[in-house]
């Protein structure tokens, strides 16, 4: 006739694992909120210089892409080592930028259309004249506010 | 008949097509780097104009050839001596009379610039340069500009430039931002970005 009776046969009693999922799940919404997807497939190579002098850009609807740099290795069969300038999902000349940055302009709002900047994501190994062919016709298109795209990083480790 | 209660679904497979899902988003999330150095491109004047008249003294010339090396007025210079140069530059101060600068503590050499207001960099790469070079050049001469420019801040305003610029820029700020704009443009004028890009040479 004892008050205290022993609690169950002594054994630990098994973790309840009934709010896994629901943990597992808040996790799951986090990542298919912050992710971001890849509106278009690289097809250069794409390794960026470092900067430190750097300002973040926000507004991800704002900007314009273009990239360039050498083919990747699995299309350098068949467009050669030259870099290229991307536009989009494809390569492009250099004279089509001014109709691409045309094209995004209509796609956008009136009174947001100053306010699109052009980021250059160009490989670090580019050489400078392809650059300057692209700026030039940015400014024949009149697309004057760019950001040349960096990793963040000390500068010296562009030229080893 | 027995009643038949509606038998129950097992969830104890959920958290593994939950695991599943969320390794996938894992996998494909790529966190953006959209963050680098800004800048202007000059427009295009149909009408050439002659540029008005700029001293020697008042220009800084850097010069970077094919093989990633750099020439600073006319002297072979190494990379981190770069910044160095180019805040002794804008900071010395020379002038006298109306283009005195009241604010500048270089050595005030007469041979170096004026004001820095008056201080042009102007840089000239080759159609070879390799663009991480090219990057590593714009990046130290912003830093001057931005070295010069926080020393301003913290004077006049006990805060830095940058600091400044990205409290501007953040879309979530509560504060004054007329008074700002204000103060972030006075710092401007104390220190006009002033870069010029050359074409490159063949």
């Amino acid at each position: 006739m004892s008050k205290f009776k022993k609690k169950g046969d002594g054994g630990t009693p098994a973790i309840s694992t009934a709010s896994l999922p629901d943990i597992v799940f808040m996790l799951l919404f986090f990542f298919m909120v912050v992710t971001v997807m890849r509106d278009s497939s690289l097809k250069v190579q794409n390794i960026l210089p470092f900067a430190d002098q750097v300002e973040k850009l926000d507004k991800k609807n704002l900007i314009m892409y273009i990239y360039a740099g050498k083919p990747s290795p699995r299309y350098q069969e068949t467009y050669g080592t030259e870099a290229r300038i991307q536009l989009n999902d494809k390569y492009a000349k250099i004279s089509d930028i001014q109709q691409f940055i045309k094209e995004e302009r209509q796609s956008k709002r009136e009174e947001l259309r100053d306010k699109l900047t052009t980021a250059l994501k160009v490989d670090k190994a580019t050489n400078m004249g392809l650059v300057s062919d692209i700026k030039q016709e940015l400014r024949k298109a009149e697309a004057l506010k760019i950001n040349y795209t960096t990793k963040e990083g000390d500068a010296m480790l562009n030229l080893e | 008949m027995a009643k038949r209660s509606a038998p129950e679904v097992n969830a104890g497979s959920m958290a593994d097509i939950a695991f599943l899902l969320l390794i996938f988003f894992l996998v494909t999330t790529t966190i953006e780097t959209d963050s680098g150095i800004t800048r202007k491109l000059p427009p295009i004047d149909d009408e050439q104009e002659d540029p008005p008249p700029l001293k020697e003294k008042n220009i800084f010339i850097v010069l970077v050839n094919a093989n990633g090396d750099l020439l600073v007025e006319d002297e072979p210079m190494e990379f981190q001596n770069l910044r160095e140069a180019a805040v002794t530059f804008l900071d010395n101060g020379g002038g006298t009379g109306d283009e005195a600068c009241n604010y500048c503590q270089g050595p005030g050499l007469s041979d170096s610039s004026d004001n820095p207001v008056k201080a042009v960099i102007s840089l000239q790469n080759d159609r070879r340069t390799e663009y991480g070079t090219y990057i590593a050049v714009q990046n130290e001469l912003v830093a001057a500009y931005n070295q010069l420019r926080n020393r301003e801040a913290n004077r006049l305003y006990g805060v830095d430039f940058t600091e400044m610029e990205a409290v501007y820029n953040d879309p979530n700020y509560q504060g004054d931002k007329e008074e700002l704009k204000e103060r972030i443009k006075k710092i401007q004028e104390l220190f006009p970005q002033k870069l010029s890009e050359a074409e490159p040479k063949r």
